[in-house]
């Protein structure tokens, strides 16, 4: 049994000069079977298994992890979180996942620093107006929270925008989800991790799935760089190398892997309470608690695995946030990186089953996937323990690619997720 | 980011170049008889390698011409370019 964090947890630990704190999770050898392995131990993997421990009772089960727990794209994204999808399936799935988040520190016992800042997408050209005006009323039909705000009233909102009308790309207005904001990317991966490791998942790292052992049509088990590991059930969520474990098992999937970067600045004093996200020119910004701004890029048009991006990408970037926001140009930025991410061609994810019987992939999530990581777990444990998918997530299926009933939100989401 | 050599118009920055994806996708040649499985394979299902892969990629601010390109997508290093319609040479 864990302790509980709390206030006096931290008295406590204070006083013995917090050298005392309980191990978060454990590290245990991997067992010879388990009920149902999760490939991938980002946010997603790690929520698959602590909502399948705690929902649907399956207690003997593993995370492998090539790298280590926080180590990949859910510790190095831009933190967004928001629902305002135009689609009525996306709609479900990623307020879905925003009714979770506002629970979720109580539920986990751990502070993900989930922040309520609101989130506006500004509008830079008439299709841009007539685009967002569009989504705003498809939210509210769909029950989730959107106003649109003209010019003025973005200005007011975040003061910092240049709304001039003499720049290449004016804001013509936007559209602001106020429930929307971010969290803090580690303590997700973190807390999760602890939630599932005291339902008794075992998390195992530095644990490279080398090979998928199937019989026939059934699944039996990986070859790992720790072994053979055996297990009727396989959920796969490892983001940008998803089509590297499915061509273990021969199936290619609809997805192309792509670096996506973004970067932060040099801290500095509270400017810019809200997330502000710009798609017709490509720039998206928030500030850290730290102080950083948090900028998002772009991803690059070629296949790659190598974790750089380009510097044409963020070079763009940084030329649309100094026309937006005049006030930074001359910050400093502080690091940059590029994360592998899956983009399916309809930019939605796929939480589903495949052919073979106990196989099951949840990716696809592209540049966009940290919002969704509660509610993606929660539909995923779903789809593995019932061997069927929840409702909300059987649009999302692998045969939408077969039946032509396609989740476009290419166009339709923010185009930068 | 790295430098590709155009079979045309020689070394040049991947920014002025686009591209196409996997290369070595045919059309279907009778597509009337295709089932909805083969037309999904045809026209989402890609390798998507970690390793060398075989691409399309088009001089998109230069000549604006197409050619192949094979390159490995864990270290973007590349191993061999050639015209359209040109044997893929050994790697």
């Amino acid at each position: 049994m864990k302790n509980k964090y709390s206030i006096f947890s931290l008295f406590k630990n204070a006083f013995s000069g917090h050298e005392n704190w309980q191990r978060a999770w454990r590290d245990p050898e991997p067992k010879k079977e388990y009920d149902a392995i999760i490939v991938g131990g980002g946010g997603h993997g790690l929520a698959t298994a602590y909502y399948l421990a705690k929902k649907h009772n399956m207690r003997n089960i593993a995370v492998v992890e090539k790298g280590w727990i926080g180590g990949g794209n859910t510790g190095r994204n831009t933190t967004i979180i928001r629902s305002n999808y135009l689609w009525d399936a996306s709609a479900g799935l990623y307020d879905h996942a925003l009714k979770i988040w506002e629970g979720l520190s109580q539920d986990l016992n751990y502070n993900v620093m989930f922040s309520q800042r609101g989130v506006m997408n500004l509008a830079h050209n008439l299709q841009d107006v007539r685009d967002l005006k569009r989504r705003t009323h498809a939210n509210r039909l769909n029950g989730i929270d959107a106003v649109w705000l003209n010019t003025d009233e973005v200005k007011k909102f975040c003061p910092i925008v240049n709304t001039s009308p003499n720049i290449r790309y004016p804001v013509l207005g936007g559209t602001l989800q106020r429930r929307a904001g971010t969290a803090r990317h580690d303590a997700v991966a973190w807390g999760y991790a602890r939630g599932a490791d005291e339902l008794g998942v075992d998390i195992i790292q530095n644990c490279e799935v080398k090979g998928i052992k199937r019989n026939g049509n059934k699944i039996e088990g990986i070859e790992t760089t720790r072994g053979f590991i055996k297990s009727k059930k396989i959920g796969v969520v490892a983001a940008g190398h998803s089509s590297v474990i499915a061509s273990m098992v021969d199936i290619r999937l609809p997805l192309e892997s792509k670096p996506l970067q973004a970067l932060v600045s040099e801290p500095v004093k509270p400017i810019i309470d809200t997330v502000v996200m710009s798609n017709a020119v490509h720039a998206y910004v928030s500030q850290s608690d730290k102080g950083e701004l948090v900028i998002g890029a772009g991803t690059d048009s070629y296949v790659s695995y190598s974790q750089k991006g380009s510097h044409d990408v963020v070079e763009g970037t940084l030329k649309a946030i100094l026309e937006l926001y005049p006030i930074f140009s001359r910050m400093k930025m502080l690091r940059q990186w590029g994360g592998i991410v899956d983009i399916c061609p309809d930019a939605s994810p796929i939480i589903s089953k495949t052919n073979i019987e106990g196989l099951y992939f949840n990716c696809g999530w592209g540049t966009g996937g940290f919002k969704a990581t509660p509610g993606s777990g929660d539909l995923f444990a779903h789809t593995i323990a019932n061997d069927e998918p929840h409702k909300l997530n059987a649009a999302f299926s692998l045969n939408r690619f077969v039946s032509g009933d396609l989740v476009d939100e290419h166009g339709a989401a923010a185009v930068a997720h | 980011m790295f430098l590709i050599n155009c079979p045309y118009c020689g070394e040049r920055d991947q920014s002025e170049f686009s591209s196409g994806g996997e290369a070595h996708i045919e059309r279907p040649k009778q597509p009337t008889e295709l089932s909805d499985d083969e037309w999904a394979d045809f026209l989402f299902m890609r390798k998507n390698i970690k390793g060398v892969q075989f691409e399309r990629w088009n001089h998109s601010h230069g000549c604006r011409k197409w050619f192949n390109l094979i390159r490995d997508t864990s270290n973007d290093k590349i191993h061999g370019i050639y015209k359209m319609g040109e044997k893929p040479p050994k790697v």
